[in-house]
């Protein structure tokens, strides 16, 4: 691997050795001292030409951890008023020799332009682009949904997969990369996944997407799925006609207490409830479903840093492309690379 | 320069059927047939080659003036010359737009002082192509640059009042206009083809039905006050559905492709390459069948380049960010003998047709797409058909480097291009501008 761009090119290999390096991090983090040598002297350039705190600080969090020099870069400028070019910030990373790229950018495919122009050698991850797809966030629900998976299965979550688990992803699937990374992954994983969302608001062409495609809700939680993902909705797509109000919206498509009572009516015990965050209470998910022991929202958080510590490790110092995960030194071994 | 060349072809295939020589003089084909001899004439060995009229551009944008850092009109025509054209109409989306007779003279005048082909300016309909307000059309068509194609290409004349005025006014002056077909609402921050492949990309879906809906439109206008339309650049299978409908019902349209259509899709967007960015999109592989079966048949009239200059740092950035469009004057004769001729769907005579005559036609040109006879305008075009070439965009004279071929093997090469007369490329390289075109007077047809 030399970039993480897409979960839609992850191999089921890849995917599985990222989240078992993930288990190895997550235990780093549980111990007295949070923090390997593994990149020390390696620069990791968080890249952020789109505000996001959560995604940013869980990689500077995630890079540290892992001794690297973290430069945060945030670049003025959208959509509307252009800022600097990504060439020209690209070059100028370059010419300060990072050798991670961590890229948050509105527009779909910026992180691809980057990995694939002769701007800059840097690994390049995808921390979100536009529309297209949030690979980190996906393995990170990916991770989440694994550990529940094997608990529930009775085996280790180490070298499993989510195989015969069923996921159901509510809302705004047209505008969400974190559907999409997370429809592909999972697929991959084995799970089956059902979109739950407004008809105007599943994207033209998504009739050959490897899932199930549903508008009724409450039809989709009776069909008894072992995790519900709701995803945020933006404010600017609250007033753009895509559906009357947010109320209406709220109705249809939120996850309400009713809903929440409505698991346990189909007997459904195991079935945890996801949300990438950051989320809108009573809009999307109610408070009570959000703060229901179902809820795996702080698990999610938690385990993003220890994926992205996956991610940055197998791409500065997995050197071995090919073969397992090279040993994780323990914080009092020296580095033996 | 010395006495007025003579220029004797020896034995190229007219129209790609029976070999002749043809013998061109004072700017006019002055023989054609078997054995012609002509003392002091410079021969041209024709064996193998197919002689075409020269091809005529109905959509090429110059960028002149305003735009100098993408194409003028001396850059932006060398080309046209190497891609084997002696006519382009140069679009009105400069800056200032072509919407007076102050602007298309000067574009016209440029074009003439060039010397490489015949530019015509085309005129915008609208005042700085607004939508809102009717430009001095008659103005225009009375100028020296003697405008009879009108588009707001870039922009749809959406406001459907104005494109029905539009269409009436033209005929004082056997006008046509030529519309961009998108309804803008339906396309609000599009970035690609709507479908498949734009629902994984996560980019902005251009759906078909925005070109379609107001193709429909606009025919039934066209039909209702009995006026001449042409479409550009018609990109989906849907839009051929409609315009079929229409012609069969006798209404005045014509309708264009452009190269790009008949061979690229929209997969290759997932390079996310702004290179394959361009207005009307790339679209899938059905689309690209049903232009090409349209273009054989008829239902589409023409091919139309849409040569879209930009310089790189237009193209060098996100794919949101990019310009729209592509370069096509030096590709557009080997894509189209790539997509139509090789693959059996036309033969040369039906190139000549759809690249030089129908468009000569509707852009009121009457010394170009003319049969290779004698007494007619030397605007020839010499083609070597089983040349085959790898494009590389830095050996263009186009001054923008957006070839969504580069790289690519294409058939088909421009051996020579006659310019009433004049070799304007020869033994396949630029040679030099027509001598005298820039004084003469009686040119405008």
């Amino acid at each position: 691997m030399r970039h993480l761009l897409s979960t839609r090119d992850l191999s089921r290999l890849d995917a599985i050795r990222i989240l078992d390096v993930a288990e190895e991090m997550a235990a780093v983090g549980e111990r007295e001292i949070k923090k390997l040598p593994t990149l020390r002297g390696r620069t990791v350039v968080n890249l952020f030409f789109e505000d996001s705190t959560r995604t940013r600080i869980s990689f500077e969090a995630a890079a540290k951890r892992l001794s690297a020099d973290v430069i945060t870069f945030a670049v003025k400028g959208s959509s509307v008023s252009k800022g600097e070019s990504l060439k020209d910030t690209a070059q100028t990373l370059e010419a300060m020799s990072a050798d991670a790229v961590v890229i948050r950018h509105w527009a779909s495919g910026a992180p691809a332009r980057l990995a694939t122009s002769d701007w800059i050698d840097a690994a390049v991850i995808n921390a979100g682009d536009g529309m297209h797809e949030h690979p980190t966030q996906a393995l990170l629900d990916a991770f989440t949904l694994r550990r529940h998976w094997a608990k529930i299965n009775g085996i280790p979550s180490h070298g499993s997969d989510l195989s015969g688990m069923a996921v159901t992803i509510v809302g705004d699937v047209l505008h969400s990369r974190v559907a999409r990374s997370n429809l592909w992954l999972l697929v991959t994983l084995g799970a089956t996944v059902t979109l739950v969302a407004p008809p105007t608001l599943v994207p033209v062409g998504a009739e050959h997407w490897p899932c199930r495609i549903t508008y009724d809700l409450d039809e989709a939680l009776a069909a008894g799925p072992d995790a519900v993902m709701m995803l945020r909705l933006q404010a600017e797509r609250m007033n753009a006609a895509f559906f009357p109000s947010t109320r209406e919206y709220s109705r249809r498509w939120g996850f309400d207490d009713a809903r929440l009572a409505a698991l346990d009516t189909h007997g459904l015990n195991d079935t945890v409830i996801m949300h990438p965050g950051p989320m809108n209470r009573g809009l999307e998910i109610s408070a009570a479903a959000a703060d229901s022991s179902r809820s795996t929202v702080l698990a999610q958080v938690r385990n993003g840093v220890s994926v992205r510590m996956a991610a940055l490790y197998l791409l500065l110092a997995g050197e071995d492309q090919t073969g397992p995960a090279p040993a994780l030194p323990t914080p009092t071994q020296e580095n033996h690379r | 320069m010395n006495a007025p060349a003579r220029y004797l072809i020896r034995g190229a295939a007219l129209l790609g059927q029976e070999r002749a020589d043809l013998l061109i003089a004072d700017g006019v084909i002055a023989g054609v047939g078997p054995g012609l001899t002509a003392a002091g004439a410079t021969v041209i060995d024709a064996d193998g080659l197919v002689a075409l009229p020269g091809l005529v551009d109905l959509h090429t944008h110059l960028r002149e003036p305003g735009r100098e850092d993408a194409e003028t009109v001396e850059t932006g025509t060398r080309a046209a010359a190497r891609g084997g054209f002696t006519a382009v109409h140069a679009m009105a989306n400069s800056t200032p737009v072509a919407d007076t007779a102050g602007v298309v003279e000067q574009v016209y005048s440029l074009g003439r002082r060039a010397g490489w082909v015949e530019v015509r300016p085309v005129g915008a309909v609208t005042v700085g192509l607004g939508g809102t307000q009717l430009a001095e059309l008659g103005a225009m068509a009375d100028s020296r640059a003697g405008v009879r194609v009108f588009s707001d290409d870039g922009v749809c004349v959406s406001d459907p009042v104005l494109m029905r005025r539009a269409l009436e006014y033209v005929k004082a002056f056997d006008g046509v206009i030529a519309q961009h077909a998108q309804e803008p609402r339906l396309t609000e921050g599009a970035q690609m083809n709507e479908g498949a492949v734009s629902a994984v990309l996560g980019l902005t879906g251009w759906p078909a039905v925005a070109e379609e809906s107001i193709i429909a439109r606009d025919v039934l206008l066209a039909h209702h006050v009995q006026s001449r339309l042409h479409v550009c650049h018609v990109s989906t299978a849907g839009s051929v559905e409609i315009i079929r409908w229409a012609k069969a019902r006798g209404i005045r349209v014509t309708a264009e492709v452009t190269p790009h259509h008949l061979l690229l899709t929209d997969d290759l967007v997932r390079t996310y390459n702004p290179v394959y960015k361009v207005n009307p999109p790339l679209r899938t592989g059905e689309d690209v069948q049903a232009l090409r079966e349209a273009l054989a048949d008829g239902t589409i009239d023409i091919v139309g380049t849409d040569h879209a200059p930009h310089p790189s740092e237009h193209k060098d950035c996100e794919w949101a960010q990019a310009a729209m469009g592509m370069t096509g004057l030096e590709t557009a004769l080997s894509v189209v003998q790539h997509t139509m001729i090789n693959t059996g769907l036309m033969d040369w005579k039906g190139f000549a047709r759809v690249t030089s005559h129908t468009p000569a036609t509707i852009g009121g040109l009457d010394r170009q797409g003319r049969p290779l006879a004698e007494g007619e305008a030397a605007n020839v075009t010499l083609v070597d058909p089983e040349a085959r070439w790898v494009v590389d965009p830095d050996k263009m004279a186009t001054m923008g480097r957006n070839s969504p071929f580069a790289g690519t093997e294409l058939p088909g090469a421009v051996h020579a291009t006659f310019f009433r007369g004049h070799p304007t490329v020869l033994d396949g390289r630029l040679n030099t501008p027509h001598p005298t075109a820039a004084e003469e007077s009686t040119w405008t047809g």
